[in-house]
């Protein structure tokens, strides 16, 4: 039996998730083989394949970029070979491609998975629920084929064994180019006049500050102790500061020397972008929040009275 | 423009204290406070803002009991058109839910059909695709930005790292909507006047033809991930836990 597994890549880079996928894949004690597809390939195959039992490629512009493409590409070299499992990452490729491969191939799926087994041939997975609070199991109904997307950061890539799997390319079975869904361009973020991953000194704000209004209490705390106002993902789409200032997967990823986190619950995704730090504190009115797990230092307390303490105190301390 | 938004009541788990009812079968809900899932408040907000900007309809749908209709007349009160409940109980996973909303949705007329990207309860993301595929149109997930031409759109996908992918659509599609994509309204007292007098329609499964499928996943269990390392707490009043902190902070060098 195998399990196959998608090398994702982007702009000449091959992804993370990629090598993670196959080390997800390997708590199934199959054979792996990896699936490479696109154009301007570059070595992304020699690189997985030092990895993975065995890497399909399939060299086809008209896949680059293009996820409709991607799916139906995957949909028929699954169908010829049934694997019993095909696994990627749960990226945003992954949103957008796995439960639409589910449906085509009439796979039951489990997306954002942070564990994998096999039990009596069934594949068993674990799910992180309501806000991280609580752990699900799950089994996948019987099927020829099941699709898992792991969530990234979850299985750890560092001990993969070798295996400098054979490279075999395949002609493409992708029988028209997609003219409904067309991919036109990469429209890179905006760079403000901050930098937050240049910044010794962060203090970033979630949803817990409540109100715009009370930004400048941040930026009193951040001019006091020399550092940079950074936030969570709600800040942003609130609206109330810059995209450029986000910290997480779809933000920036940080490694300050400190990182002080101000009502920042502390899901997976922005903790992926922080957790290089090299002193975390975490300020949060809720003890059970996530982020005092990550953190080494907490303040479980109101934020809004805890940062202008902090600001009068740092002064009194440097004068 | 006619758009389909389907949206979710789920429960507020963010800043709740959680546990796990007997048997491990669902969390203890008693306590806590539901509302609209917070992607599928930005859908709304977004079919609202394209309705505006050119003409049609905005239809809002949701799968429960009538426990759920407070969304719905939160969403005609933003400014939606009509609502339907399809009076059921939870569908088993997203699978279920997919097949009942596609056969719900495939009898209306529309050109575009919105979701929330994903769920704040079970964080999955998939119902919105699955239903695209049934459906047999074209799709988008992580969606934050729509630029209607005509029979067309350009929408953005948003991607790791702050990047987008723009892409060109035939409509009819189906987008699966990100935070942030707008600024959603509130609720106006003029609005929700006007609310009362829009349709909310109740259906049942029977009057929309829903089959029977299996659902895909069955749960095992759920339970309360094990205790792991916690931050060594700083106590004492705001003034005092400031003041420790400062020191330690200067300690370690901060400044």
């Amino acid at each position: 039996m195998t399990v196959y597994v998608l090398a994702e890549h982007r702009r000449g880079e091959l992804m993370d998730v990629t090598f993670e996928s196959i080390s997800a894949a390997r708590r199934l004690n199959d054979e792996v083989v990896a699936i490479l597809l696109g154009k301007d390939l570059g070595d992304h195959a020699e690189k997985v394949a030092k990895y993975a039992d065995k890497v399909l490629v399939v060299e086809d512009e008209r896949i680059e970029n293009n996820t409709e493409a991607y799916t139906q590409v995957i949909g028929e070299l699954i169908k010829k070979d049934k694997p019993k499992v095909f696994l990627m990452g749960n990226t945003s490729m992954g949103m957008d491609i796995a439960p639409a491969l589910a449906i085509d191939l009439d796979s039951p799926i489990a997306t954002d998975v942070v564990g994998i087994s096999e039990e009596g041939g069934r594949i068993k997975v674990m799910r992180s629920v309501y806000n991280g609070k609580v752990l699900s199991d799950l089994v996948l109904g019987e099927a020829e084929t099941s699709v898992i997307a792991i969530r990234s950061g979850e299985f750890s890539a560092a001990d993969l064994e070798e295996k400098n799997g054979e490279i075999t390319k395949v002609d493409s079975p992708l029988k028209e180019a997609i003219e409904n869904k067309k991919f036109l361009e990469f429209v890179e973020p905006v760079a403000g006049a901050v930098d937050i991953t240049q910044a010794d000194v962060l203090i970033s704000v979630g949803r817990g500050i409540k109100d715009k209004d009370n930004l400048p209490m941040a930026e009193e705390l951040a001019d006091a102790v020399g550092g940079v106002v950074s936030c969570s993902r709600p800040v942003v789409d609130y609206d109330w500061l810059p995209k450029d200032r986000q910290v997480g997967t779809s933000g920036k990823t940080v490694k300050p020397k400190f990182y002080l986190a101000f009502g920042i619950s502390g899901a997976f995704q922005h903790v992926a972008g922080m957790k290089g730090a090299t002193m975390i504190v975490a300020i949060n009115k809720d003890i059970k929040a996530p982020i005092f797990s990550v953190a080494q230092y907490g303040i479980v307390d109101d934020l809004l009275k805890v940062m202008p303490a902090l600001t009068e105190k740092i002064k009194e301390l440097k004068s | 423009m006619d758009v389909i938004v389907c949206v979710k009541k789920v429960p507020d788990t963010a800043e709740a204290d959680v546990s796990v009812g007997a048997g491990g079968r669902e969390i203890n809900k008693e306590r806590l406070t539901f509302a609209i899932n917070e992607w599928d408040n930005y859908a709304v907000e977004e079919a609202i803002r394209l309705k505006e900007e050119d003409e049609g309809t905005v239809t809002v749908v949701t799968v429960g009991g009538k426990d759920k209709e407070d969304i719905l007349r939160r969403s005609l009160a933003m400014g939606a058109d009509k609502a339907i409940r399809l009076d059921m109980e939870d569908p088993e996973d997203s699978f279920v839910l997919a097949n009942v909303l596609y056969t719900l949705i495939k009898d209306q007329k529309f050109d575009l059909v919105l979701f929330g990207a994903q769920s704040g309860d079970f964080n999955s993301g998939v119902t919105g695709v699955m239903v695209a595929r049934m459906l047999g149109i074209s799709h988008a997930a992580m969606v934050n930005g729509i630029e209607v031409l005509d029979g067309r759109t350009k929408t953005s996908r948003e991607l790791e790292g702050g990047l987008n992918e723009i892409y060109e659509i035939k409509l009819p599609a189906l987008f699966t909507i990100q935070t942030g994509i707008n600024e959603p309204r509130y609720v106006s007292i003029s609005g929700i006047r006007k609310a009362r007098k829009k349709e909310l329609k109740v259906m049942t499964p029977a009057d929309v033809g829903v089959t029977e499928v299996k659902p895909m996943l069955s749960l095992e269990k759920m339970y309360l991930p094990p205790p792991g390392k916690i931050a060594e707490i700083i106590g004492g009043s705001p003034e005092e836990a400031a003041a420790k902190l400062a020191s330690l902070l200067k300690e370690k060098g901060a400044f």
